[in-house]
């Protein structure tokens, strides 16, 4: 990330008009302005989450290697999914990328202002900043799990094609879902700390109505169904870019998902923009 | 005259305090629906009158305000707790939105209502001061910049690298400070910060600030109970009381108007869970009183008259060479005297666990006649802190009845001490 200017000098006329209900008219760019806070609190959040656990960042490649073992044995081996042509684990970990990457950032997000309280009641900043670094922090996990799960893959004799080169679509697409979600759960935590309860049965839920441990070719009955889930597409296309394997994108399906994402991310938006204010006198 | 920097217009802010205010868990919000549904139909049906507006009550913080702040000028805000002063800095900052009104602010704002905010115990000196810094709005190329410099201020350069739940609590409240006092913003928003850390380093921050007003040409509101720090840093101020602005104008006379209005605590001054500075569990100030000689509580004297200072602390673990005292100031800050009991050789030692009450004889004919503001203070000196009070009890001196130095001319000096004289005629 490059230095950026001081802020006073991008900021000539620099008058801001404090009024109730005034939607901020420089919503984006005040994001925009702090966008180095996000960072930082990101950098904070992944720094404390290992400094006082003993085997560090491995946490990181801990969970998502058991989870794939878990999954790998129920599906794979106890109802006997049928894998393709891509090992079974592997099937698997291409599934719990995206996964992962959703569960973290809606569960970083979702807490993100209740962890930050003590900052939301006595510093101004966009609140969307706290949600927004909890997604970066999961990316990142991401990232590492994806590094380290390159040479176990080559070794199962997955080779990466050119569709390597449009997973970033579908990270994206991970993200808006991710984004989306978090931003309803964030706002909706604040005002009712129910939500902290509610999280982790939606995530327990979320595991098993997305095709992280079977293939959704294989229950074609619930796929219509199954489609209207988000992060489905994303599953599919985690499979499509890093398995070679015979996973076959439905365009339909795509969309579908990309409609119902962009959908639940305009409303997280709207939702967090119409309660943010009122954040400090709640929290 | 230029456009004034922040212009505050008929600001109110509401508060709804009772049960059904703000739901903070769902099954409340779910009753709240049902209730207000059953009670609908209550109206409906002409029964159960008035269960709609049943358990909330309406709590404005803060009714219409209005003043001006000018560019470079630095304003004091005043008022006992409670008074809106607070809920003022917020909304200024943008943490929380006015019910009413508009405010209008030109220039960046930087809010400094808590010090070390978001400072994390876990991570180190350096990366609090990044972090710190970036939440206080610098940029990262800023606080490089600044680096070496806030670093010096702190006076922290061998512990940079240490984390700061090791830090003593004066190097914790000297890093958040200096990053603060860092800042370059064009209005500077200040709450009782200044009530921390040890009076060296309060001096050097008072400095500081004072700096960032004159030389810079910032705007400052700064909000205080410290009067002597109001008077010191502050032109103008601004009293609030009841969430409404009952006094604006010339810090001298708003702060002589809000200490004789009888608002502030008089004469005694009580903590009855104990207080003490951050990270100090081995020491808690309980109370500090004014008495006649016969032990009642008064705040105010005869100038010539003894009176009594009565200081109460728990010890809870055998305590060292720690001295508890007072300051007394006039009520411009300027301080006349500070005493310790390490005057008292038998005082200086250990301390044992306990409740301890100390009483300390102040003589009579030595002031001059006037407001003053007495400041506990208790500390193990050049080691830490142990207690600093932000807020002083108010004492007033009577000169009426004085048999001495109050004829019609006023004397001048600080002190009006009865001296002996002789005479003769050699």
């Amino acid at each position: 990330m490059k230095p950026s200017a001081p802020f006073a000098a991008d900021l000539a006329p620099d008058e801001i008009i404090i009024e109730s209900g005034r939607a901020d008219a420089h919503y984006w760019r005040d994001l925009w302005r702090y966008h180095e806070l996000l960072w930082f609190l990101a950098l904070r959040d992944i720094k404390v989450r290992y400094k006082q656990a003993v085997l560090g960042a491995g946490w990181a490649v801990i969970q998502p290697a058991m989870t794939t073992v878990l999954l790998t044995f129920v599906f794979g081996k106890l109802a006997k999914m049928p894998a393709g042509n891509a090992p079974y684990p592997m099937l698997v970990l291409a599934g719990l990328l995206p996964w992962q990457l959703f569960s973290n950032a809606f569960n970083g997000a979702g807490s993100s202002l209740i962890s930050n309280a003590q900052l939301i009641s006595k510093v101004y900043f966009p609140r969307m900043v706290a949600p927004l670094s909890a997604l970066a922090v999961a990316l990142l996990d991401m990232a590492i799990v994806l590094a380290l799960a390159a040479p176990v893959a080559l070794a199962y004799g997955v080779v990466p094609t050119w569709r390597l080169f449009l997973l970033p679509l579908f990270i994206v697409g991970c993200l808006v879902v991710a984004l989306g979600a978090g931003l309803w759960i964030t706002a909706l935590t604040v005002k009712y700390r129910d939500f902290r309860f509610i999280t982790p049965f939606l995530l327990q839920i979320g595991l098993f109505v997305t095709p992280v441990g079977y293939r959704i070719d294989n229950i074609p009955s619930w796929r219509g169904l199954l489609a209207l889930n988000p992060l489905t597409g994303v599953v599919d296309g985690f499979r499509w870019c890093l398995l070679a394997g015979d996973t076959v994108l439905v365009p339909l399906e795509l969309v579908a998902s990309g409609g119902i994402g962009a959908l639940l991310l305009w409303s997280g938006i709207w939702y967090f923009r119409k309660t943010e204010r009122r954040f400090a006198d709640v929290i | 005259m230029p456009e004034p920097a922040i212009t505050i217009q008929d600001i109110g802010k509401r508060y709804v305090i009772g049960r059904a205010s703000h739901p903070s868990t769902f099954r409340d919000a779910l009753v709240g629906k049902f209730r207000g549904m059953r009670s609908a139909l209550g109206r409906l049906s002409g029964r159960d009158p008035g269960a709609a507006d049943g358990s909330t009550e309406d709590f404005w913080a803060l009714s219409n305000v209005s003043f001006d702040v000018q560019k470079g000028e630095v304003v004091g805000l005043i008022g006992r707790n409670g008074a809106g002063k607070s809920t003022l800095l917020k909304i200024l900052s943008r943490i929380t939105e006015p019910t009413t009104g508009r405010i209008k602010v030109r220039g960046r704002v930087a809010s400094l209502l808590e010090v070390g905010t978001g400072f994390h115990p876990e991570l180190t000196g350096r990366e609090n001061l990044f972090l710190n810094g970036a939440i206080l709005g610098m940029s990262r190329a800023e606080i490089r910049r600044k680096f070496d410099e806030i670093v010096a201020f702190a006076e922290v350069e061998k512990f940079l690298d240490t984390q700061v739940k090791f830090y003593s609590s004066g190097m914790y409240v000297r890093l958040a400070f200096a990053i603060a006092a860092h800042l370059e913003p064009e209005i500077l928003i200040v709450d009782e910060v200044l009530a921390v850390g040890d009076i060296n380093f309060q001096r050097k921050c008072l400095g500081k600030m004072r700096n960032v007003s004159t030389q810079e040409g910032r705007t400052v509101l700064f909000v205080s109970h410290n009067m002597a720090a109001v008077n010191q840093l502050c032109g103008r101020a601004v009293w609030l009381e009841h969430g409404r602005v009952r006094g604006d104008g010339l810090t001298r006379e708003v702060c002589a108007n809000y200490l004789s209005s009888g608002a502030v605590d008089q004469g005694e001054m009580n903590w009855p869970e104990g207080v003490a500075e951050r990270g100090v569990d081995d020491f808690k100030f309980l109370s500090i009183r004014a008495t006649d000689l016969q032990g009642r509580a008064s705040a105010a004297f005869g100038v010539a008259e003894d009176f009594i200072i009565e200081l109460r602390f728990r010890v809870l673990q055998p305590l060292a060479l720690a001295r508890i005292g007072f300051l007394v100031t006039t009520t411009d800050g300027t301080v006349i005297f500070d005493a310790y009991d390490s005057d008292e050789p038998d005082a200086w030692g250990k301390r044992e666990v306990g409740a301890h009450l100390l009483r300390c004889r102040v003589p009579g004919a030595l002031m001059q006649p006037g407001n003053y503001l007495v400041y506990a203070n208790a500390d193990v000196p050049n080691l830490r802190g142990l207690f600093r009070a932000e807020a002083g009890i108010t004492l007033t001196l009577d000169g009426a009845h004085a048999d001495y130095g109050t004829g019609p001319v006023r004397r001048e000096g600080l002190i009006l001490p009865k001296l002996q004289w002789t005479h003769e005629m050699p």
